[in-house]
Formats: C-alpha cells, sequence, structure tokens
C-alpha cells in the first residue's frame, strides 16, 4: 500500500512538473492528499472486481494495478496510450485491470459501477463494482439514483465518495444543509460509515467490510472518506479565491504518507520503504520514457472507433 | 416488438430488458406481455422511474459484455436520460481506444396523434443524429420491427430505436423467421417517375396516402423508407433522383433543425446535377405539440402537407414555408 501511494504521490508531482513545463496539455486534476482513499480501497479488491472512476482518477487507475508507462503516454496523447490518444487524462480505461474508466460527468462513475453490478448479478458472478465519487457528486440526481437502484436489487455495489473538502470552488456545507455524506445512505437503507480517509488502514478496513458484504449478495454500501484535496480544483485554479494558503499548510500536515510512516514505525525495517520509495521513482522515470518516446497517433486514427 | 424482444431474449443469455411497468403489467403498450412470466423477472426488470440511471446502468451493463434492452416509455423522457446516452453510451468504445463497446438497444416511442400534449407526443430522434456513436433506428412495417431489432441487438454499438405510437396496430405480414435487415439500407415503398419522397416510421404511411391523392392529380411518387437514420442511406435517394429529379423529405419532427435538413444538404453537395428544383422538407411547425385536435391538425406534418410540398417541388403551386 505504501508502494501504492508514493507512486501516485510522485506520479501527480511528476505529471504536475511536465504540464508546468509545457509537455502536457490539457486538464488536469492532482490527487495529491488522496492516496490513501485510492490505495486503502483497491488492495481491498480482487483483480477482477471493477472500478469506475472521476476527473480526478489517476490515483484510482494506478492502485487498481493499471500499467504507468500507458497511463503516462495517455496523458502524453500518444499512440501507446490506454485510450490510443483518445481518452487523455480524465478518461483513462484498462480493462485488463478492471479500471473500467473514469467518467468526469459528476456522478457518472455511480452509474457505471451499478449497471457492472447488474451484470455481475445477472450471470452470478461474485465480484464487487466500485464507483469513486468527490463530495461534489452529491449535488447530482444520479448519485441518488444510482443508490436507490443498487439498493433495490441489492447489487453489490461499493459507492467510495472521497470528501476532499471542495467541490471545485464550493466546500460541501455550502451545497448541502446536511453535510454529513454518509447519513444519505440511511436513507437507502444501506450501510453508511465515515472513514479517515488520510488512515488507508482504516480505508482498507471499512472497504473489505463493504466488499464482503456485497460479495456475499448483502448489496451496496457508501463509504465516506474524509481527505483533503491538497491542489486547487485543476492545475491552473484560481484557489486564492477561495481558500487561504494556511489552511492547505495545515491540512498538508496530516499527510496520508507521514501517517503511514507513523503507524508502521515498529513494523517496517529501517530502509525498507526508501527502496520502495527508489524502486517507485525508477518505474516513474521509465513511464516517462516510454511516453516521450512512443509516437503520437496517427492523426486518421480520430476518424476510426465510431460513426 | 413483443416478438422481436422475445426473440433476442431466446437467442442470448446477455439480452436482458430493463424499464417501468414491464414486468407483471406487461409493459403500457404491452411490448413486453408475458416475457417476465417466460424469461424471468431478473431478465425483464422492472425499475423506478428514474431515466438516467435506467439509462446509465444500461451501459454499465453493457461495458461488461452484457446485451441490454432499455425501454423509455416516452420518448420526450429521454431528455431526463440524456448524460447516459449523449455522455456515456455514445463514446465509451471511442474514448477507450475500442478496449470497451456499450452494445444496447434503447428503445422508445414518441409522435403525436393520441393527444397526450407537448410533452408526451414529441418526435425527437433528430438530436441524435448529432452525436457520433449512435445508430438510429425508425422502423414503419412490422416485418421492419423484427428484422431491424435483429440486426440492433446484434450489433456492438448503442442503437436507438424509435417507435410511433400510432404504427403498434399495424397490420402487416411477418416472415417466420425474420430476416435480419442491415442498418443503413433503405428501402423503395412505391415506384414512381416525377418526385422521390424520402420518409422514416409513420411519415413512409403519410407519404403512400400522399402518393396516392397525387396519382389523381396526375403526379407520379416514389416514396422511400430509410428505415435507419444513423447510418443514413444517401445513395438510394441519389438513385432515385436520378429519374425523378425532384426531392421531398417528410417527417413529424419540426422541420427546423430536423434530419430532413442534413439529408437535403448531402443531396445538393452530393447530386445536385440530378435537382430539377429545390428539395423541400415536409415537417412540423416550430410549436410545441398541442392538444385540442383542431390545434395539433394545425401543426403537425401530414399526408396533406407532403402532398402540398410535392405540388410546390414540381412548381405546380408557388412555395411558401
Amino acid at each position: 500500500m505504501f508502494r501504492l501511494m508514493y507512486t501516485i504521490r510522485r506520479f501527480e508531482v511528476t505529471m504536475e512538473r511536465a504540464h508546468l513545463e509545457g509537455e502536457l496539455y490539457g486538464p488536469f486534476h492532482s490527487s495529491m492528499g488522496q492516496e490513501a482513499v485510492s490505495a486503502g480501497v483497491c488492495s481491498a479488491l480482487r483483480l477482477d472486481d471493477v472500478v469506475a472512476s472521476t476527473h480526478r482518477g489517476h490515483g484510482h487507475a494506478i492502485a487498481k494495478g493499471a500499467v504507468l508507462g500507458r497511463i503516462c503516454a495517455e496523458l502524453w496523447g500518444r499512440s501507446t496510450g490506454y485510450c490510443q490518444g483518445k481518452g487523455g487524462s480524465m478518461h483513462i480505461v484498462s480493462m485488463d485491470h478492471g479500471f473500467v474508466g473514469q467518467s468526469p460527468i459528476i456522478g457518472g462513475s455511480g452509474l457505471l459501477a451499478t449497471g457492472a453490478a447488474l451484470a455481475f448479478d445477472l450471470n452470478r458472478e461474485e465480484r464487487v463494482a466500485v464507483a469513486f465519487m468527490g463530495d461534489g457528486a452529491v449535488g447530482q440526481g444520479v448519485f441518488h439514483e444510482s443508490l436507490n437502484l443498487a439498493a433495490i436489487w441489492r447489487l453489490p455495489v461499493v459507492f467510495v465518495v472521497e470528501n476532499n473538502g471542495y467541490a471545485h470552488s464550493f466546500r460541501a456545507e455550502q451545497m448541502q444543509v446536511n453535510p454529513d455524506i454518509a447519513s444519505r445512505a440511511a436513507g437507502f437503507g444501506i450501510p453508511g460509515v465515515v472513514v479517515d480517509g488520510i488512515d488507508v488502514f482504516a480505508v482498507r478496513e471499512a472497504t473489505r467490510t463493504a466488499a464482503a458484504r456485497a460479495r456475499e449478495g448483502g448489496g451496496p454500501s457508501l463509504i465516506e472518506a474524509k481527505c483533503y484535496r491538497w491542489r486547487g480544483h485543476n492545475l491552473g485554479d484560481a484557489e486564492h479565491l477561495y481558500r487561504a494558503r494556511e489552511e492547505v499548510e495545515e491540512a498538508r500536515r496530516n499527510d496520508p504518507l507521514e501517517r503511514f510512516r507513523a503507524a508502521t514505525f515498529d513494523l517496517i525495517p529501517p530502509g525498507v520503504l526508501e527502496e520502495i520509495e527508489a524502486a517507485a521513482e525508477e518505474e516513474i522515470d521509465e513511464a516517462v520514457r516510454f511516453a516521450r518516446q512512443s509516437p503520437p497517433p496517427d492523426p486518421l486514427t480520430a476518424l476510426e472507433g465510431s460513426f | 416488438m413483443r416478438e422481436a424482444q422475445a426473440d433476442a431474449l431466446s437467442a442470448d443469455d446477455r439480452v436482458f430488458i430493463m424499464g417501468q411497468e414491464l414486468g407483471e403489467y406487461g409493459g403500457v403498450f404491452r411490448a413486453t406481455e408475458g416475457l417476465a412470466e417466460r424469461f424471468g423477472a431478473h431478465r425483464v426488470r422492472d425499475m423506478p422511474i428514474a431515466e438516467q440511471s435506467m439509462l446509465g446502468a444500461g451501459v454499465g451493463a453493457a461495458i461488461m459484455g452484457m446485451r441490454p434492452i432499455v425501454e423509455v416509455m416516452f420518448m420526450d423522457f429521454i431528455a431526463c436520460g440524456m448524460d447516459a446516452i449523449v455522455n456515456h453510451a455514445a463514446k465509451v468504445g471511442y474514448m477507450s481506444g475500442d478496449q470497451m463497446r456499450a452494445p444496447m438497444v434503447i428503445r422508445t416511442q414518441g409522435g403525436s396523434g393520441t393527444h397526450h400534449g407537448s410533452q408526451h407526443s414529441q418526435t425527437l430522434e433528430s438530436w441524435f443524429l448529432h452525436v457520433p456513436g449512435l445508430a438510429v433506428v425508425v422502423p414503419f412495417t412490422p416485418s421492419d420491427v423484427k428484422g431491424l431489432f435483429k440486426t440492433s441487438i446484434r450489433v456492438d454499438h448503442p442503437v436507438l430505436f424509435v417507435e410511433h405510437r400510432a404504427l403498434y396496430r399495424t397490420r402487416g405480414a411477418v416472415s417466420d423467421p425474420v430476416e435480419p435487415i442491415p442498418l443503413g439500407k433503405g428501402v423503395i415503398r412505391r415506384r414512381g417517375d416525377d418526385v422521390t419522397v424520402v420518409g422514416i416510421g409513420k411519415s413512409v404511411g403519410q407519404a403512400q396516402i400522399a402518393a396516392r391523392l397525387l396519382e389523381e392529380e396526375g403526379v407520379s411518387v416514389e416514396v422511400i423508407d430509410l428505415r435507419t437514420l444513423v447510418p443514413l442511406d444517401v445513395d438510394l435517394v441519389l438513385e432515385s433522383l436520378a429519374h425523378t429529379h425532384h426531392l421531398v423529405v417528410a417527417h413529424e419532427a419540426v422541420e427546423r433543425g430536423g434530419w430532413a435538413g442534413e439529408l437535403v444538404s448531402r443531396v445538393v453537395a452530393e447530386g445536385f446535377d440530378e435537382l430539377d428544383a429545390p428539395p423541400l422538407r415536409a415537417g412540423s411547425r416550430p410549436v410545441p405539440v398541442p392538444f385540442a385536435k383542431e390545434l395539433e391538425a394545425e401543426m403537425i406534418a401530414d399526408e396533406r402537407l407532403i402532398a402540398q410540398r410535392v405540388r410546390q417541388a414540381l412548381g405546380m403551386v408557388e412555395y411558401a414555408p
């Protein structure tokens, strides 16, 4: 899990730099600060379980096992990317790893996961579908529709709301009289739990419980993982208009990676985490090299695959 | 339609149906009557009145290898589920670099004539021509319903299957088993020499009535049923124009922004030399469909308007929009 979290952190840092240096183009939504949610949830799943994600989905893709080089190449818009340059940062898909896509249409992941779970149910497969969503998704009708549908059909879905404090510039309490998102589960007759999204072990445990329940036919659950979005909504976001630098600095003191180090200080021999870090750095370097060296897509492929 | 769906459920375990009032109720237009009993409530699924989740869950199931049929009770309600169709169903295959497909049939029915008022009478298939990735099928005859549906449930992309309420009582021979009809192949319903009238669904029947009216005036009308709007069989229209040299495109949808504009544009670009006169459209007037029958008759495109447009296209009377 540390490897996953560290990889996600360094991936976001590296991609952000590549954006700022003008090498990458298009929107960029960093998941820095939310690594424990991605790693905790996905490490509680099986390879054949599926994950549907959001616009802020790099961490989810990495944690579900998608290959870094092919993610990078997609961000670079290269032919070797997962979607051969047709997707980009907000549309990574790796069907081989059960990463069934990101929906940057807020709340869309809930429907993809609910539908996937319906397929599992019809085929009597003991697989689980996870929908990552942000706190902003709670305002969407589809959030409620998908929770209700999954509940009445007892579908194997785990809805994970990453409450990172902001829906773009709005805090949850500005847009919801009841900002306690997990409590919404009661309205659909399903379990709803709040978990510290900075604590990877807590996230994993909550997901294990929800996934086991789903796999055994117990139906969906809602997990609200409270975390904090370290970066703006997107790269170039005018953050100063809605939050103070001090608030961000304060929140960053609660770092999921540091929390992991502290929790495992007595358990992991010295040097082990440093080795993991070095290996992750190398993997990212290699992924970036792969993306840079990959050819751009043949322009004519733009016209293939639709009608 | 019921037989077509039963055949699909029999032929392929991946097929299931979801929508409102389908199971015990049998569908508000009886299109699923007896199917839940025969195939089980898990494959003919009743669900909450929630178009977005109905269509969105359809996409989610389709990308995992299922072949859902999603019934949207009235075409007007499709507006509530547009995100699932436009942003998800139509695009997930392309955006994923073909790693996934969304094979699903979205069945709906629309149109006027039953005095349901403005929010239950629209003809909206033109919206979907504008979104790459969706096939749009509009059957006219009972036989075509089955033949086109057989293909629609087999193809690897989403299909919008639009029925007209007024056609549910149409009688017609249906072969058993029916052959699948390829999407994008129109058919000539009536041979004629002076003008080509192109329609889909109910408009084809109206064009045939108009043709009989015009026959008495000495006008020979060729009627083409396109059967699908995406793909669009422009070639068949061009072939017909090679001997008629006059074109009227008829649809019940509002004329402004309707698919007739697309077809006319293609014909003008690709077959301008065949045209002896400007091609005309016979579509409904740009107002919501009203309740009272006198009001509805005034704005809906019908056989009288089609006949009038033919006269205008042939220069028998002066054109007036």
